[in-house]
C-alpha cells in the first residue's frame, strides 16, 4: 500500500481556522488527503475533528460556526477553492464530488421518505436521473454496500431497517456518485462491534473499488489502526501528530498521543484478578421480562430477558456484554424492579424484593443505585449539584441527609470534584464531571450495589478511563459491588472479575473475565471478541455478503 | 394499518356512545322539562298528563334504554318550537356551519404555515421577529372584537362587505377572518417551532451534504417532517372550533349555523334541539379526531407501518 503517493492530492487542507462565535475550534491546521487513502482525523470530544470535517463541505456555516481563515482545496481535474466558493457551486459539488456520513445512522435519514426516495433525490440533483434509470442506479447502489433484497429496501422506510443497514444506507446515498472525497464522521461509534467491523470492512472495499480518498473521523484507536493509511492526532483544534498509522502506534511522537494510547482500552490487558469466594450479594434466578402482549398494545408478547440467572459477590464486579437490543439493559430495569419482571427469583442481600409492593420495596432500593448512560440526560438541569447529589439520601431519610451541604461536600470529594461544586448546576460541568456526579448521586445512599448501565459509552476515551478508574477506586475502598452493563468487551475486560455475555435475551455464557476472553465456549462470544478493532492489527479483506436480522 | 384504523374506530363509537349518555344524563338533572318548559298555569291534571305523555313517569332506566333505542333509530324528537324533527331541524343548519368552517380550516392553513416556515427560516431576522409579534397579538384579540372592528370598518364605513347571513361568497370574509384569527397565530407558532425542532435534526444536515437547495431542505425534508406533527394540532383546532368557537362568530354575523341554533334553543329551553344539537356537534367532532389520526398516519410510515 502506497503512502504518500506522488500524485497530487485529491484534498489540501491548509492552515485551516474554524470559530464558534469568538472562540476558536480549530488553529492552523493543514494536512493532505490523496486518491485511495484513508486519512483518519483523532482526537477526543472538543478536538475540532468534527468542525474540520463540516468545513470541508461548508456545513459548519449551519452548525454556527464559521471558516475564519485558511484554504481548503480540492484537487483533481477540477481544482476549487471551497472557502472561496459561491451557494450554487458549492452545492453542485456537495455530495457530488465530496460526499459525507454521519455517526448517527437512526438519525441522519428522513424518517418520512423511503429509502429509494432519497436515493433518488441525489441522483436527480446531480446525475439528472428520474424514473426508471434512478431506479437502477438506486438499486446498484445498494447492491454496491452489499444490501440483501435492494429492491425490497428501496421502498421501505429508514425505521424499518437496523442501524447496520441504515449506515449501510448512507455509505450507498454518500458513495451513489462515485466521489472523490468522502468524509466520514464517527460512522461506527453508534454500531455495535460486530456491525462496526462489517461497515469498516465495507468502506475498506469501496475504497478498493472505487478509489476515493477517505477521511475518517474518530475517537477509537482501534478504529482507526483498523482502516487508516496515516493518522492525524488532534488536541483543542490544533495537529499534535502526524505518521503513518504502523509508526504512529509503534513510536508515537507526541506525549498527548501515548497518553491517547494508554487511555484506549484493549483487549487482553488484563482484567481485575478473581475475588477468592466472595460472599454475594446478588442472586437473579429465572428471570424473565416480557414487553408488549397487553390488550391494546397492539404488539405481541416478546420476552427481552429469558431465564437469566446470575450472582453477584461482594466487592465483585460483574461485567454484562452483548449486542444493542440484547436485553442487557432490560435485564438490569427488571433487577431494579424498574420494568416489573414476568418471573423469576430476585435475592438482594439475602432478602426476596421480587414481588414486593412499592412501600416495601423502598428500603430495599437504597442498596442498590443505578448510573445511566447519558450524563447530559440523566441530571435534573434545574436542580443544583447540592440537591441533586444529596436527593436518594433524602429520599430514604438517611441521617446524613439532615445536613445536605456537609453531605454533597463530602459525596463530591469522593468523585473528586471540587467542593465549590455544590452551587453549581448541572450544565457548567462537561460529560465526565456529570458522570461523576452521577456516581456521586448513587453513592449518597451507600448502596451495595452500584449498576452501571454503559455509563462510559458516551464518554471519551480518557473520561472513560478515569471513570473506570474511580469506579475500582470506590470498590476498593467501600467494598461495592458493580454490575457494569457495556457492548464494548476492551472496557469490560479492565473493570471486570467475572463477565456474562447476552445474546437475545439469554446469557450464552459467565465465567472468569480472564478464562473467558482467552478462552470462549460459545460461538457468540468468539464473534464478538473477533469483531473488537485492536491497534496493531490490520482487518481481514473478505468481505462477506450480510445477512441481517431487519427490525420492523 | 388496518388494525389502526380499526382501533380508531372503536374509539371513535366508544366516544361517541359516552356523549349521549352524559347528555342525557345532563338534560335530566336540569330538571323536569315540563316546568321549566311550560312553567305557570298548568292544571295539576293536565301536568300528569304531559309527563305521561312524554314518558316522564317511568324510571331513569327506562327512559335511558327508551332513549339510546331512539337515537339508534334516529328518533331525537320533536322540536318544541316549531314541531318538526329535531334531526331535520339540526341538519339544516350543519351545513352552513360545516362551509364556514371549512373556509377558516383553508384560510388558516394557507396564511399560517407559510407564515411559520419563514419564521423558522428567519428566527434571528427581523422578519421573524415581526411574525411572531402579530401571531401574538392574533393570539391575544378575542374573535368578536376582531369581528365587530372589521365589521365598522368594512361595512359601516366603507360600505365594501355584507354583514349578515350567508347569501354571497363576499358574506364569507368576515366571518372567515374572524374565525381565523385565534387558530392563525396558534398554528403559526406551533408550525415555527416544529420546523426549528425539525431543521435542527441530522437529516437535515444529510440532505444538504447531499447538495439540495435550501427550497427543497426546507420544504421536502423540513415540512415534510414537521408537517406530520402540524396535521394532529390543526386536527385538535378544528374539533375545537366546531365545539364552540362557532358560537360567538355565527351570532354576530347572523349566520344560519348550528351553533346559533344552539344558542337560541338554549335560550328558548328547546331541549330536544339543544340535546341532539349537542349530540351532532359531538359527533362531528369525534369524526374530525378519527380522521385527523388517520391523516397523521398516512403522512408518517412509522405509525401506517407499525406492527400489528
Amino acid at each position: 500500500m502506497t503512502v504518500t503517493p506522488p500524485n497530487p492530492p485529491v484534498l489540501s487542507v491548509r492552515d485551516l481556522h474554524v470559530a464558534f462565535g469568538s472562540t476558536g475550534a480549530v488553529h492552523g491546521l493543514s494536512f493532505d488527503i490523496h486518491k485511495g487513502e484513508t486519512l483518519a482525523l483523532v482526537g477526543e470530544s472538543g478536538s475540532g475533528k468534527s468542525a474540520t470535517a463540516l468545513s470541508i463541505l461548508r456545513l459548519i456555516e449551519r452548525e454556527g460556526g464559521r471558516i475564519a481563515g485558511g484554504s481548503i482545496r480540492l484537487g483533481g481535474d477540477r481544482p476549487a477553492e471551497i472557502t472561496g466558493l459561491k451557494p450554487a457551486a458549492l452545492r453542485a459539488l456537495r455530495g457530488d464530488r465530496i460526499a459525507m456520513i454521519f455517526q448517527e445512522p437512526m438519525t441522519s435519514l428522513n424518517p418520512v421518505m423511503t429509502i429509494g426516495a432519497q436515493l433518488a433525490e441525489t441522483l436527480a440533483l446531480h446525475r439528472n436521473l428520474r424514473g426508471t434509470a434512478a431506479r437502477e442506479a438506486a438499486r446498484a447502489a445498494l447492491d454496491r454496500v452489499r444490501i440483501p433484497e435492494p429492491d425490497r429496501r428501496l421502498r421501505q422506510y429508514p425505521h424499518e431497517l437496523s442501524g447496520g443497514l441504515r449506515q449501510r444506507v448512507m455509505i450507498a446515498m454518500a458513495l451513489i456518485c462515485e466521489p472523490e472525497v468522502l468524509i466520514a464522521d464517527e460512522p461506527t461509534t453508534a454500531l455495535d462491534v460486530t456491525t462496526q467491523a462489517e461497515i469498516l470492512r465495507l468502506i475498506a472495499a469501496l475504497q478498493r473499488d472505487m478509489g476515493m480518498a477517505v477521511l475518517f473521523i474518530t475517537h477509537d484507536l482501534g478504529v482507526v489502526s483498523e482502516i487508516a493509511d496515516r493518522v492525524v492526532v488532534m488536541k483543542d483544534g490544533r495537529k499534535v501528530e502526524e505518521g503513518r498509522t504502523a509508526d504512529l502506534f509503534s513510536a508515537p511522537r507526541a506525549p498527548y498521543t501515548r497518553e491517547l494510547m494508554a487511555a484506549s482500552p484493549r483487549l487482553g490487558e488484563g482484567a481485575p484478578a478473581p475475588l477468592p469466594a466472595p460472599e454475594p450479594v446478588l442472586k437473579v434466578s429465572g428471570l424473565t421480562t416480557i414487553f408488549g402482549g397487553g390488550l391494546f398494545s397492539g404488539q405481541a408478547p416478546a420476552p427481552a430477558v429469558r431465564d437469566v440467572s446470575l450472582e453477584l459477590g461482594r466487592g465483585e464486579t460483574l461485567g454484562l456484554v452483548g449486542e444493542s437490543g440484547c436485553g442487557k439493559s432490560t435485564l438490569a430495569r427488571s433487577i431494579m424492579r424498574l420494568v416489573e419482571p414476568a418471573t423469576g427469583r430476585i435475592e438482594l442481600m439475602g432478602a426476596r424484593i421480587d414481588g414486593l409492593s412499592p412501600a416495601r420495596l423502598k428500603p430495599h432500593r437504597a442498596r442498590m443505585q443505578m448510573v445511566f448512560q447519558d450524563p447530559y440526560a440523566s441530571l435534573n438541569p434545574r436542580m443544583s449539584v447540592r440537591d441533586l447529589v444529596t436527593e436518594p439520601a433524602a429520599l430514604h431519610g438517611l441521617p446524613e441527609a439532615d445536613d445536605r451541604a456537609a453531605l454533597a461536600a463530602d459525596l463530591l470529594a469522593r468523585v473528586g470534584l471540587p467542593a465549590d461544586a455544590v452551587h453549581r448546576y448541572p450544565h457548567q460541568f462537561s460529560g465526565g464531571q456529570r458522570q461523576r456526579l452521577c456516581i456521586a448521586r448513587a453513592l449518597s445512599v451507600r448502596p451495595q450495589i452500584i449498576v452501571a448501565d454503559e455509563a462510559v459509552s458516551a464518554l471519551d476515551v480518557s473520561n472513560a478511563r478515569r471513570i473506570t478508574d474511580l469506579m475500582a477506586e470506590i470498590q476498593q475502598r467501600d467494598g461495592v459491588s458493580f454490575l457494569f452493563i457495556s457492548h464494548d468487551i476492551a472496557i469490560v475486560e479492565r473493570v471486570s472479575h467475572r463477565v456474562a455475555v447476552m445474546l437475545k435475551g439469554e446469557i450464552v455464557e459467565t465465567g472468569l473475565t480472564e478464562q473467558v476472553l482467552r478462552d470462549p465456549q460459545h460461538a457468540y462470544t468468539r464473534k464478538l471478541l473477533s469483531a473488537v478493532p485492536r491497534i496493531g492489527r490490520r482487518p481481514a479483506p473478505a468481505v462477506p455478503r450480510i445477512e441481517e436480522p431487519v427490525f420492523g | 394499518m388496518i388494525p389502526y384504523l380499526l382501533r380508531i374506530l372503536v374509539k371513535a363509537v366508544v366516544t361517541i356512545f359516552a356523549i349521549v349518555s352524559v347528555t342525557f344524563i345532563a338534560t335530566r338533572m336540569s330538571g323536569n322539562p315540563i316546568d321549566t318548559f311550560l312553567g305557570d298555569g298548568l292544571t295539576a291534571e293536565g301536568r300528569e298528563e304531559l309527563i305521561r305523555y312524554f314518558q316522564l313517569d317511568r324510571s331513569l332506566g327506562e327512559q335511558y334504554l327508551a332513549f339510546l333505542r331512539g337515537a339508534l333509530s334516529g328518533e331525537f324528537g320533536l322540536s318544541f318550537v316549531d314541531r318538526r324533527p329535531v334531526t331535520e331541524v339540526v341538519a339544516e343548519r350543519l351545513w352552513p356551519s360545516a362551509q364556514l368552517l371549512l373556509a377558516s380550516v383553508v384560510f388558516t392553513i394557507l396564511v399560517s404555515i407559510p407564515l411559520g416556515v419563514l419564521a423558522a427560516i428567519y428566527r434571528k431576522s427581523w422578519v421573524g421577529s415581526a411574525v411572531m409579534v402579530i401571531a401574538f397579538a392574533g393570539y391575544a384579540v378575542p374573535s368578536f372584537i376582531l369581528a365587530i372592528v372589521m365589521i365598522l370598518t368594512f361595512s359601516y364605513w366603507l360600505n365594501w362587505l355584507p354583514v349578515v347571513g350567508n347569501g354571497t361568497a363576499l358574506h364569507f370574509i368576515m366571518p372567515t377572518i374572524a374565525m381565523s384569527g385565534v387558530l392563525i397565530a396558534a398554528l403559526t407558532r406551533f408550525t415555527r417551532n416544529a420546523m426549528l425542532d425539525v431543521l435542527g435534526q441530522d437529516f437535515i444536515r444529510t440532505a444538504r451534504a447531499k447538495g439540495l437547495g435550501e427550497a427543497r431542505v426546507v420544504l421536502r425534508h423540513g415540512l415534510g417532517n414537521a408537517g406530520v406533527t402540524v396535521i394532529s394540532v390543526i386536527g385538535l383546532q378544528i374539533a375545537g372550533l366546531a365545539a364552540a368557537g362557532s358560537v360567538v362568530v355565527e351570532s354576530i354575523f347572523s349566520w344560519p349555523g348550528i351553533g346559533q341554533l344552539l344558542v337560541n334553543s338554549a335560550i328558548g329551553r328547546d331541549y330536544p334541539v339543544l340535546q341532539f344539537g349537542v349530540i351532532a356537534v359531538a359527533v362531528a367532532v369525534v369524526a374530525i379526531n378519527a380522521v385527523t389520526d388517520i391523516a397523521y398516519a398516512l403522512a408518517d410510515p412509522r405509525i401506517r407501518l407499525a406492527r400489528s
